[in-house]
């Protein structure tokens, strides 16, 4: 009973780490564009909750709501100002410009915030409970979850339901014919990092009731989803959920032979799909 | 009647080779033309300038009555220049509804909603519906093929420029690709039409230009063209 319930937590733990990564995987898959600075986004983004949590005095779920827009726009005018001018068939600017962003991102927390960790204080929820069977699930853990499926079917509806989705595969299939056709990609664009940027805000919402962060905890956050989307397929919103469970599972399951072996057992699992299946579960049919 | 595009003393040159030589004439409204020459004249250069992925170094270029040299390619496109290109570029991970719905959106700045049911007509005139909800990158060439003039013909163009588009088919692929632009053409679309398939051009323009080293060296009457002396030496390689 114990490995059942040990499985169960990492498959909750894996809604978050889908969380951390599908915005990740969403910029790529447009744009092939690998935003070195999203762990930083989400953990600003979990600052900004903080703020009107404690500025405010209000809910974390509220405060999270008005985060969004803003951040959609913050994600917007980045992707305007800044990555649409580095963006091209080299791909090495825009990594220097998003490492250097999370740099500036880092150091302006720091500043403004301190090192000390914090956490958006989440009332009742954060012990709150569900007994199912012999096994309790938590609260927060089953709508993180929850969120992640709920993120990942909204992604899909995007993608393959609306205009605005056509004109992102349209785009991240051939930008140039797309731009003939009269897409404008550099707006396409814009709106992509714009969702990215709300999918970051319900990452951070978790993140931050969850767990305690800090300036410097984006880089660790930016390797699971990293992960994730490897493991899933690169540009695959299904799979990149389905490897953010499997990186909590193989957690949870490592942690429970030895505490020591949490994180390691992750990146071990990350590696060793990648000896079986170097392109991913999920990679796509035509690239 | 009035010219739908005119080209005055058009010329480009990428560094000193000269590739469209100070190009001039007309397409009356509803009219056909076909442009022909050898690899190199500079055909796919003049639909460049045309559509607005080149500008000219010298010259004027004027669609629907205005000056539309300088004039960005979107701008273009929704003024009613559509264009196929000569390798199909089909977005392959999107449905053949979906790239011409692509293609209706943005080229005529409609909502989808506005825009479906004339995209399913299209399908059905370029004889492609039935393969609608297929994603583009399965198609056949000759699939492919219709599937450049369908995405052309959904941002409902005034002028529908086809650049070798009948080129790789076999003959009888040829000929019904060939029936669907005689339809289109009938229905009063101007096209200008770059293509080497002499006999599928001729079956459906009215007007033959040759160029040759970016220089029009012959325009008129397909008959009368084919039959000059200048027109078979330079393109056919025929001594006469």
């Amino acid at each position: 009973m114990i490995w059942v319930d040990t499985v169960l937590q990492g498959v909750l733990l894996g809604g978050l780490y889908a969380l951390f990564a599908l915005g990740l995987s969403l910029v790529f898959g447009i744009m092939r564009l690998v935003n070195l600075a999203h762990g930083d986004l989400i953990v600003f983004a979990a600052y900004l909750i903080l703020m009107l949590v404690t500025l405010l005095g209000l809910g974390p779920f509220v405060a999270a709501l008005i985060a969004l827009p803003i951040m959609f726009g913050l994600g917007w005018a980045l992707q305007r100002v800044v990555l649409n001018r580095v963006l091209g068939t080299d791909i090495l600017p825009p990594l220097l410009v998003t490492f250097g962003l999370s740099v500036v991102l880092q150091n302006a927390l720091l500043e403004g915030f301190s090192a000390d960790s914090r956490r958006i204080p989440a009332g009742w929820l954060e012990t709150a409970s569900l007994p199912v069977g012999p096994i309790s699930l938590g609260v927060m853990p089953l709508l993180t979850f929850l969120s992640a499926i709920g993120v990942t079917l909204a992604l899909q509806f995007i993608f393959y339901r609306t205009s605005l989705g056509r004109a992102f595969r349209a785009t991240s299939d051939d930008p140039v014919t797309a731009s003939l056709m009269g897409v404008k990609p550099a707006s396409v664009f814009a709106q992509a990092t714009g969702i990215a940027m709300v999918v970051v805000t319900i990452a951070a919402l978790y993140l931050g009731t969850r767990a305690n962060f800090d300036p410097t905890t984006g880089p660790a956050r930016l390797i699971y989803a990293f992960e994730a989307v490897i493991i899933g397929g690169l540009g695959s919103l299904w799979g990149t959920l389905a490897g953010g469970v499997i990186i909590g599972v193989a957690q949870t399951v490592g942690a429970q032979i030895n505490p020591e072996w949490q994180i390691l057992a992750g990146h071990v699992a990350f590696l060793a799909v990648l000896l079986v299946r170097p392109r991913g579960l999920f990679p796509r049919a035509f690239d | 009647m009035s010219p739908i595009l005119s080209l005055h003393d058009v010329s480009k040159s990428f560094g000193a080779l000269t590739v469209t030589d100070g190009v001039t004439f007309d397409v009356p409204e509803g009219q056909a033309l076909g442009i022909i020459g050898p690899n190199g004249a500079g055909k796919s250069t003049l639909f460049n300038l045309i559509t607005g992925g080149l500008s000219p170094d010298a010259g004027r270029i004027e669609y629907d009555g205005r000056d539309v040299t300088r004039v960005p390619p979107m701008q273009r496109c929704l003024s009613g220049i559509g264009r196929s290109f000569q390798i199909p570029q089909p977005f392959d991970r999107l449905t053949v509804f979906e790239n011409l719905l692509v293609a209706a959106t943005h080229g005529r700045g409609l909502p989808e909603r506005a825009v479906e049911a004339d995209c399913a007509e299209v399908l059905e005139r370029t004889e492609l519906i039935h393969v609608a909800n297929r994603p583009a990158g399965g198609l056949t060439l000759l699939q492919r093929k219709r599937l450049e003039l369908a995405r052309a013909m959904a941002t409902r163009p005034k002028l529908l420029l086809l650049d070798e588009i009948a080129g790789g088919l076999t003959e009888g692929e040829c000929v019904a690709l060939v029936d669907t632009i005689r339809r289109v053409h009938a229905e009063g679309v101007t096209i200008v039409w770059i293509e080497h398939v002499l006999h599928a051009l001729n079956s459906v323009v009215e007007r033959l230009l040759v160029l040759d080293f970016g220089r029009v060296i012959g325009i008129g009457e397909p008959a009368e063209i084919m039959a000059s002396k200048e027109v078979r030496e330079i393109y056919l390689g025929i001594e006469v």
